[in-house]
């Protein structure tokens, strides 16, 4: 519950702890970390998730002061730290190889940092023992790394590295080398010695799951970039692309054509919905007045095609991709306030048109394939009409029924595959068009649902807010 | 089980006949009474005791001794530099020559490396002695060294040295502190092998010593052209004896660590 009330970076007045500004890094011709800024605030746990190359360990490295930066700077507590050696740096750092020292006990590896800075020798005792309990080694002090078991270890490093109490601690996949179950114990422990000693933890994970465990922030990454940086949730929810969508977790993703949607399906809630529609639209624009001013100049003049055409084509020519600047304003907001307060918008029309189920005005309209209804997508913003979208739908919000269901969403599919996890089960339908959509249903609750089974025809629903459109 | 059949017996035998049947007879001839070497006379110390009261062998002994110690501590030093620099600075253009560059004395013909080195010191006008030996020694042992201390540091965690850093540690605190203790056992056979590289170099000695200084391969091979001695043979004996209790014992020490370390690391991961 801490992390709903822990939200330095919503609060413009505080300042932040690490800020890259401007961090361009390359490797002879390979850029790792193309022109990327970052804040990261005191007591955060920040994850920096991505798959391997894409630039995650080198952000941690240019932490540590083992890589230079090429270009832009590196800031912790307002000091550019940038030409500042590791060695001078109140960083430390937890080895992914753990690195601990094999000629020295345990007791002398915690202790090594604080004899650097030679403090007297009954502070270095006591801050030891104290890391010793944290962690709980006591029992294991005398003994040399290759004594002691792997969990062991990975504390020994962790006790090292926090040994010298420093701003920062920087974690390169520090569970990596565990096993599954001891990976999961630790990751709360992490969380519970990073709340007990108040530091601000960095970790570089390119476990999924892993991050959405312990950080109360995520940066996903990919090629050098930041795709989208957010709490796990609105990462989970709300991913502002389809990389990030198909990253974290696992996903159904749709491709059609936007078309907006009328704002009221009856005439009499007219001056209801409008506001309700028009509220998402104009609000970006005094916020963030770049994005949209191009959307809309560009938006009445070419037809779909001209669009297509520019999306694919020019659009990278000209470098003025989509989702570079619309990285993160635009979707979280909007998204957010879309996620967190469905349930108050469909009760105004609900009383207004009882007969039907109330399904929410506005949004667009998806046609996704030749002859199958439109996808309805009350969320999805009405600006992308005529332009080609995902919708991206997590296979837990797609329900799965023998007879047709009053959703807003109904489409036809036979199952192809069902896989039982035991707590869930997952069932792989093919749709008409051959697309492939992957429902979950908790087997708890549904087992009326257990009597589905291969080859049955089956209909597939989800709600007009389940998910989330995608531009690309 | 017919571990010894006939035919293992015999090619064992003949295998270590032909290594070891001609060290035998060196020592056992250095017990021999007579003077002759090839006729026994029955047993006898008394060529030890006749060694160890001729002056001129002493000596030798102690130059060969000096050398060895400073020869093979200089190209300890230089030769774990060279492969510590090698190692490290990770891929430059003309990397693949400066490491070639270094490995090449290893094949070298000794007598061209000799020469070359006699030609110089002739050239700079330094006088030939102790000194010289010890810096012809220098030259080609460093690259044995350098050899044995960059394979160790190949599978040397760099990251090792990078928490270091991290912790506080100045570049020549972390090596001092965390790289050198443990690449010090590879360190140290480089200084043995060096060390006995000295030890039984006869022909680079040969051409860069001097009036003054007399190595012990030195000695026995001058010695050995105006006929063989049994003191020559008792002084074999003793070498002999020294090279093969050095090389029992570290092998007994090397194969007690590694047995003692499986060990923990079993019982590590019972405790797990």
């Amino acid at each position: 519950m801490a992390q709903t009330v822990f939200a330095p970076w919503t609060d413009t007045d505080q300042k932040p702890l690490i800020e890259f500004r401007n961090v361009t890094k390359s490797f002879g011709d390979f850029t790792a970390i193309d022109n990327l800024s970052l804040k990261i605030y005191e007591r955060e746990f920040f994850a920096l998730l991505g798959p391997s190359g894409c630039g995650k360990t080198t952000m941690m490295r240019m932490l540590a002061g083992f890589e230079s930066v090429t270009s832009g700077s590196i800031l912790l507590g307002g000091q550019d730290i940038s030409d500042v050696p590791p060695n001078k740096r109140p960083v430390n750092m937890m080895f992914q190889s753990y690195a601990l020292f094999p000629h020295l006990s345990v007791w002398d590896n915690i202790a090594f940092g604080l004899r650097r800075e030679s403090r007297d020798k009954a502070f270095v005792e006591e801050r030891v023992e104290e890391m010793l309990r944290l962690t709980r080694l006591s029992k294991f002090a005398r003994r040399k790394p290759h004594q002691i078991s792997g969990g062991q270890r990975q504390r020994v490093a962790l006790a090292r590295s926090l040994a010298k109490a420093p701003k920062l601690l920087l974690l390169d996949e520090p569970l990596g080398a565990l096993d599954r179950k001891l990976r999961e114990e630790t990751q709360f422990e992490l969380m519970d010695i990073q709340e007990k000693t108040g530091t601000t933890f960095v970790i570089v994970t390119h476990d999924q799951e892993e991050a959405m465990t312990v950080a109360s922030r995520i940066a996903v990454m990919d090629e050098g970039r930041l795709v989208q940086v957010d709490t796990p949730d609105v990462i989970y929810e709300a991913p502002n692309s389809v990389y990030v969508a198909d990253f974290i977790g696992d996903v159904n993703l749709i491709e059609g054509k936007a078309r907006v949607r009328p704002d009221e399906p009856a005439p009499a809630p007219a001056p209801e919905a409008p506001a309700v529609d028009e509220t998402p639209a104009p609000a970006p624009q005094p916020a963030e007045p770049a994005t949209p001013v191009v959307t809309d100049a560009r938006l009445p003049a070419p037809n779909a095609r001209g669009e297509w055409l520019y999306q694919k084509v020019f659009a990278r020519l000209l470098g003025h991709r989509e989702s570079a600047p619309r990285q993160l304003p635009p979707p979280s907001p909007e998204e957010l306030a879309a996620a967190h307060k469905a349930p108050p918008p469909p009760p105004p029309p609900a009383p207004v048109a009882p007969a039907e189920p109330a399904i929410k005005p506005g949004g667009i309209f998806i046609d996704w394939a030749e002859g199958q209804p439109p996808i309805i997508a009350a969320n999805g913003d009405p600006d992308t009409d005529g332009k080609p979208v995902t919708l991206s739908i997590r296979p837990e919000k797609v329900t799965i029924d023998l007879d047709k269901p009053q959703r807003p969403n109904v489409l036809p599919g036979k199952v192809i595959d069902i896989a039982y996890l035991g707590n869930i089960s997952t069932y792989h339908v093919e749709l008409r068009s051959g697309l492939m959509i992957k429902a979950q249903m908790v087997n708890a609750r549904r087992l009326s649902n257990r009597h589905i089974t291969w080859e049955d025809e089956v209909w597939i629903g989800f709600t007009e807010t389940a998910g989330v459109v995608l531009e690309e | 089980m017919r571990r010894f059949s006939w035919f293992n017996a015999t090619s064992l035998t003949i295998g270590f006949a032909f290594l070891y049947l001609p060290m035998v007879l060196l020592v056992i001839y250095s017990f021999n009474e007579s003077r002759l070497v090839t006729v026994w006379a029955g047993f006898s110390t008394k060529w030890y005791g006749e060694l160890l009261r001729d002056e001129a062998f002493l000596d030798a002994a102690w130059v060969t001794l000096k050398v060895g110690v400073f020869s093979s501590t200089l190209a300890t030093l230089l030769g774990t530099m060279a492969a510590y620099v090698l190692v490290r600075a990770g891929r430059f253009h003309g990397r693949t020559l400066f490491s070639g560059m270094i490995y090449a004395p290893l094949v070298m013909p000794e007598v061209i490396t000799g020469l070359s080195l006699l030609l110089l010191f002739i050239g700079i006008g330094l006088d030939r002695g102790v000194f010289t030996i010890v810096l012809a020694h220098t030259t080609f042992s460093m690259c044995y060294v350098s050899v044995v201390v960059s394979s160790r540091l190949t599978s040397f965690d760099r990251s090792l040295e990078e928490a270091a850093l991290d912790l506080g540690c100045s570049p020549f605190e972390a090596f001092r502190l965390v790289t050198l203790p443990i690449i010090a056992p590879a360190v140290i056979s480089g200084w043995l092998l060096a060390f006995t590289l000295s030890l039984d170099d006869l022909v680079i000695a040969s051409f860069t010593t001097g009036p003054s200084a007399t190595t012990l391969p030195i000695k026995i091979f001058s010695a050995v052209r105006l006929g063989v001695s049994p003191q020559i043979n008792a002084l074999s004996t003793i070498l002999i004896g020294i090279v093969t209790v050095g090389v029992i014992t570290a092998s007994v020490i090397t194969k007690r660590a590694a047995v003692a370390q499986a060990r923990d690391e079993q019982a590590a991961a019972r405790t797990e």
